[in-house]
């Protein structure tokens, strides 16, 4: 479903990803995982391109995402990206967060763009927030909002960039538990996190990356009991 | 001595002179927050051509004195272009020019400080670049500059006054004329003063307003 060749990319002087490759199968959920600065975060980003890589080839589905004949915009409305920091639209209420890009990307009517939201709203359990404007929602209830947001646009993989960091830990819970039932229902994720115990629950492959480079790919089980490297040895132990 | 009775029966005529004022006012606020919301465009926008061209302009306008603008317009188009132009189409265009560079570098300010968030956020849902600006990212910045544009439009509206110079009747202009047939200059630019004045708290509370109005989303 994505395959990631030789990915490099330099921000200035500074190599952030030294050449990653990787292939990432439909309905697979992989979690991303490793020290800060570690280039997590832009091999995301380099995904749907919201960062430009500097070498490699990136590929989702058929569509060879680095070339530069690609319509990225089309692309981009297949992966769906929930962020850090939400970035929900502020001036729009939860419903029309919802509804904007379907109707106005996709061409959905709006009678159909509603329907889909309110099942959204409900899935994530903030039915009775649609009309509210985010400021008024907890961090947990934006998050959940996003996910929602992405959702539905319908994409074929979604693309979380740390989308616990920024809550209160109260709040982490509920917005995994989604991520868990959307894991659970098929949808193919790639997941940014530093929530190792979801990483080790929900995700079929780890990919631990370390200075630019992916140290290790393999399975929760695995990783987490005897990571193959030292780098992921050393880490686990800080973290753990 | 101040004595109104000889200005009090030309207060209706100086009154007229709202009508005035409002029309340069309007129409010089709608061109210029239309030029202003383009040359801010250009000047974010990654055409480097298009970026010289409105810093150029923004330069030109805000460097040189308004009065002179005016009057360049209003002497230079029939000399270049051999059609006479009105004192109202003139100050109207001018007024709208010059207004167009001010609000451009606010709208600027503006855009930029609206979170980098929103702009990535609507790249991932595929929104393209028009309809961010239209949808997503003005309508913020419109929010947060609020004040600084109700302070340029309060602005336009006093130093709107100036085109008493190429002959515009306008509460100025008019009061000029009153107090010069009835030699009581004093009484009748008062007058003026206070129709200015009340003009400016009008738009004051008219800002106040909508700035309400518009934050209901916090």
């Amino acid at each position: 479903m994505i395959k990631v060749e030789n990915l490099h990319k330099s921000f200035g002087n500074n190599e952030v990803l030294k050449g990653i490759s990787t292939e990432i199968k439909e309905k697979e959920v992989i979690a991303i995982i490793g020290p800060s600065g570690s280039g997590k975060s832009t091999f995301l980003r380099c995904i749907n391109l919201l960062e430009e890589p500097t070498n490699g080839v990136i590929t989702i589905g058929k569509d060879i995402v680095t070339d530069k004949r690609t319509n990225i915009m089309k692309v981009r409305e297949n992966v769906g990206m929930v962020f850090q920091h939400f970035h929900l639209f502020p001036h729009k209420t939860v419903l029309e967060n919802l509804i904007y890009a379907p109707m106005n990307v996709q061409g959905v009517s709006k009678k159909q763009a509603i329907e889909i939201a309110d099942e959204l709203l409900r899935k994530v359990g903030l039915f009775e927030k649609r009309d509210e404007y985010p400021n008024r929602l907890s961090g947990g209830q934006k998050q959940r909002v996003a996910i929602a947001r992405a959702l539905a646009m319908n994409p074929s993989v979604m693309l979380f960039d740390e989308p616990t960091s920024a809550l209160d830990p109260e709040m982490v819970k509920e917005v995994l538990a989604v991520m868990k039932t959307l894991a659970d229902s098929g949808m193919t994720m790639v997941i940014v996190t530093h929530e190792m115990n979801f990483a080790r629950e929900v995700a079929d492959r780890i990919l631990f990356l370390d200075a630019g480079q992916l140290v290790e790919d393999t399975p929760p089980a695995q990783f987490f009991t005897e990571p193959k490297s030292a780098r992921a040895k050393e880490f686990l132990e800080k973290v753990l | 001595m101040l004595d109104f009775t000889a200005v009090v029966p030309s207060i209706p005529y100086i009154l007229k002179g709202i009508g005035v004022t409002l029309q340069i006012v309007i129409g010089a606020t709608i061109i210029g927050m239309v030029l202003g919301i383009l040359l801010a465009l250009c000047k974010i926008g990654k055409i480097t051509a298009l970026k010289l061209v409105a810093d150029f302009y923004t330069s030109i306008f805000r460097g040189t004195p308004l009065v002179l603008q005016l009057m360049i317009i209003y002497y230079a188009i029939p000399q270049l272009f051999d059609v006479n132009i009105d004192p109202m189409p003139a100050a109207i265009l001018a007024f709208g020019l010059n207004s167009g560079a001010y609000i451009s570098e606010i709208i600027r300010g503006g855009i930029n400080a609206v979170d980098r968030g929103q702009q990535e956020a609507s790249l991932a849902l595929g929104i393209s670049y028009a309809k961010m600006m239209k949808d997503i990212i003005l309508p913020q910045a419109m929010k947060n500059i609020m004040p600084a544009l109700m302070n340029e439009f309060i602005t336009l509206n006093k130093e709107s006054a100036i085109v008493t110079v190429i002959g515009a009747l306008d509460i100025m202009r008019r009061a000029y004329v009153v107090g010069g047939s009835s030699y009581h200059y004093l009484e009748a630019l008062m007058i003026a003063g206070v129709i200015y004045y009340i003009m400016t708290l009008i738009l004051t509370f008219l800002g106040k307003k909508l700035e309400k109005r518009m934050s209901r989303s916090d």
